[in-house]
């Protein structure tokens, strides 16, 4: 290869690579090995081995802290499929029946997905203020005065709440994912099956479903990482502590509290902060990585 | 069954998802009108009196003209920016066979999968120690950065479907790397570019968490990081925090209404094939 095209090459190579070295793969190397050191505030002190890890699981407040936090991110998963994307895929089922105004439709379900997180959060917040909220005055105008309760300030309700708002944001996304997947199934099958004589049920369930996977694949990945990136969301509506009680607390809430310092306690320990990350990026990357891999091997070749 | 008897229930789950997606934003946008009085009597209704001054309310006291401005310019610069390299990467690692290439196309796509927030200790540190802590820039480089996999990875993919005679008949005829990379290839990737902004300009327009952790000083705040402040000063003041959301949300409602399949072709790209 000439000088001047190797030249040319490393112009245009350097400013992505330098920047990305920089900002992303040394951070990242760093955290990682971050949880190997003991720290003062935000001075690193001498290398520590697993001793972060070991005081995350033994000492406390950390192993309950950290269990109750899991807890709850695996809630909002398991939640977030069930209720979310289970209403997507049906929603998504009606759209490519083509019904008239489907691309009206189809804008607006969209519309909340680009809203940020801190504006709907604070909406729901207000919406579901005990006393001056509209979801509680709209339940006693229907006569269902009796369910009005205080919806974030219940620990019985709290993170439910978050699950419902957060859906509320997101539940277009799937939707449309799911739509493009069902679109992309060619008509012939379709008509073959129907032709068959099979009911739309049967279509959906052996035809539809199983050429869905790649789009199920995507989207129970992407909910995964996003359930255990939870932050903006509990920290606007519920605040850094995960209120009412911990109720709401969830790992990206307890990582930010540990290495940033909390209000309340004013506890601040970046080795325990490093370490839970180090645990969250394990678990992120593998489940995800897995899933892409187990997941994908379900999927049927047409 | 197909068209018939099913329709009409098919529409009545439509409307109803349309009406829960809509009805609290026209709530929202009807309250920021409202007094407070009125927001708590009739939260339901039309406002008795449009009241405007709200909004001149929020913009000037709860500095909103500032946190949009400062908004403005993050986004513009971040995205400027990863747009910028990502598309001279894209180019070099889709049209050049050299050694290595493979290899650094597999370390940019390793940052679609590295949840780079769980890095924020190091990147807080690393800003202090540059000396950016409190500047826009902290926030320019870390969206530039973070953004740079999905750009290289769908630019990438744009450059390699483009014939290869195209740059071979302009280096003959004399034409420099630089301008056949600008003349010619970037304008057949536009619509990548369009993608690559989108996916990009609306998470880095929301975020809360870099700011959160790397602007302190209030006249340098984001909007979404200003809407915490807000909500601190003014949190028994509803018809002020309506109108405070109402403001915060026009922007993008406002682009998306013009540019809606650009908006849900950008940000489901990745999760949607071509």
């Amino acid at each position: 290869m000439q000088t001047s095209r190797r030249l040319w090459l490393i112009a245009f190579l350097a400013p992505s690579t330098i920047l990305f070295a920089i900002f992303i793969t040394y951070p990242i190397l760093s955290a990682l090995a971050y949880s190997l050191f003991a720290w003062e505030g935000i001075g690193r002190r001498e290398f520590a081995g697993l001793a972060n890890f070991v005081r995350l699981f033994s000492i406390f407040p950390y192993p309950r802290l950290l269990a109750n936090a899991f807890a709850h991110n695996v809630i909002v998963f398991v939640l977030t499929m069930l209720i979310q994307n289970g209403l997507a895929v049906g929603l998504a089922l009606l759209l490519a029946r083509g019904p008239w105004g489907a691309k009206v439709y189809r804008v607006i379900f969209f519309l909340p997905v680009t809203l940020s997180l801190v504006i709907v959060g604070f909406l729901w917040a207000l919406f579901l203020n005990p006393v001056f909220g509209v979801v509680n005055k709209g339940l006693a105008l229907a006569g269902l005065g009796a369910l009005a309760r205080a919806w974030l300030g219940d620990p019985a309700t709290a993170l439910l709440s978050l699950i419902l708002i957060n859906a509320w944001r997101w539940l277009g996304f799937p939707t449309l994912v799911f739509l493009a997947g069902i679109n992309a199934i060619s008509e012939e099958y379709l008509e073959a099956a129907r032709i068959d004589g099979a009911g739309e049920w049967e279509v959906i369930r052996r035809i539809i479903f199983p050429l869905l996977a790649p789009a199920v694949t995507i989207i129970v990945i992407l909910t995964f990482i996003g359930s255990f990136n939870w932050f903006e969301l509990p920290y606007v509506v519920s605040g850094v502590s995960g209120a009412p009680n911990r109720a709401t607390d969830v790992l990206g809430l307890l990582f930010y509290r540990t290495a940033f310092g909390e209000v309340d306690t004013g506890l601040q320990d970046i080795g325990i902060g490093s370490a839970i990350a180090v645990l969250m990026f394990l678990v992120m990357v593998s489940v995800s990585t897995f899933g892409a891999v187990f997941l994908r091997r379900r999927e049927v070749e047409y | 069954m197909r068209g018939s008897a099913w329709t009409p229930l098919i529409h009545a789950v439509l409307i109803a998802n349309a009406l829960l997606v809509l009805v609290p934003m026209v709530i929202m946008g009807l309250s920021a009108f409202k007094t407070t009085r009125e927001i708590f009597q009739n939260p339901f209704g039309l406002p008795a009196v449009w009241r405007i001054e709200n909004f001149s309310r929020v913009w000037v006291e709860a500095r909103f003209g500032t946190y949009i401005q400062n908004s403005v310019l993050v986004t513009v610069l971040s995205v400027a920016v990863l747009v910028a390299f990502g598309a001279m990467a894209g180019y070099a690692l889709g049209r050049f066979r050299f050694k290595g290439n493979d290899l650094l196309y597999l370390y940019f796509l390793s940052g679609l999968m590295l949840p780079i927030r769980l890095a924020i200790i190091p990147l807080f540190i690393l800003m202090r120690n540059l000396n950016l802590l409190d500047s826009p820039w902290s926030l320019v480089l870390i969206y530039a950065a973070s953004g740079l996999p999905s750009a290289i990875f769908i630019l990438t993919g744009f450059f390699k479907t483009l014939p290869a005679d195209l740059d071979s008949a302009a280096r003959i005829d004399g034409a420099s790397e630089w301008s056949i990379f600008t003349q010619i290839m970037l304008p057949l990737v536009r619509p990548a570019l369009v993608i690559v902004t989108v996916y990009n300009a609306i998470p880095i327009w929301n975020d809360f968490f870099f700011p959160l952790v790397f602007i302190q000083t209030e006249a340098r705040k984001t909007l979404p990081q200003g809407m915490t402040v807000f909500f601190g000063q003014y949190f028994t003041d509803y018809a002020t925090l309506f109108s405070g959301l109402t403001l915060a949300a026009i922007p993008i409602v406002v682009l998306y209404v013009i540019l809606s399949q650009h908006f849900i072709r950008g940000l489901t790209a990745g999760a949607v094939k071509g």
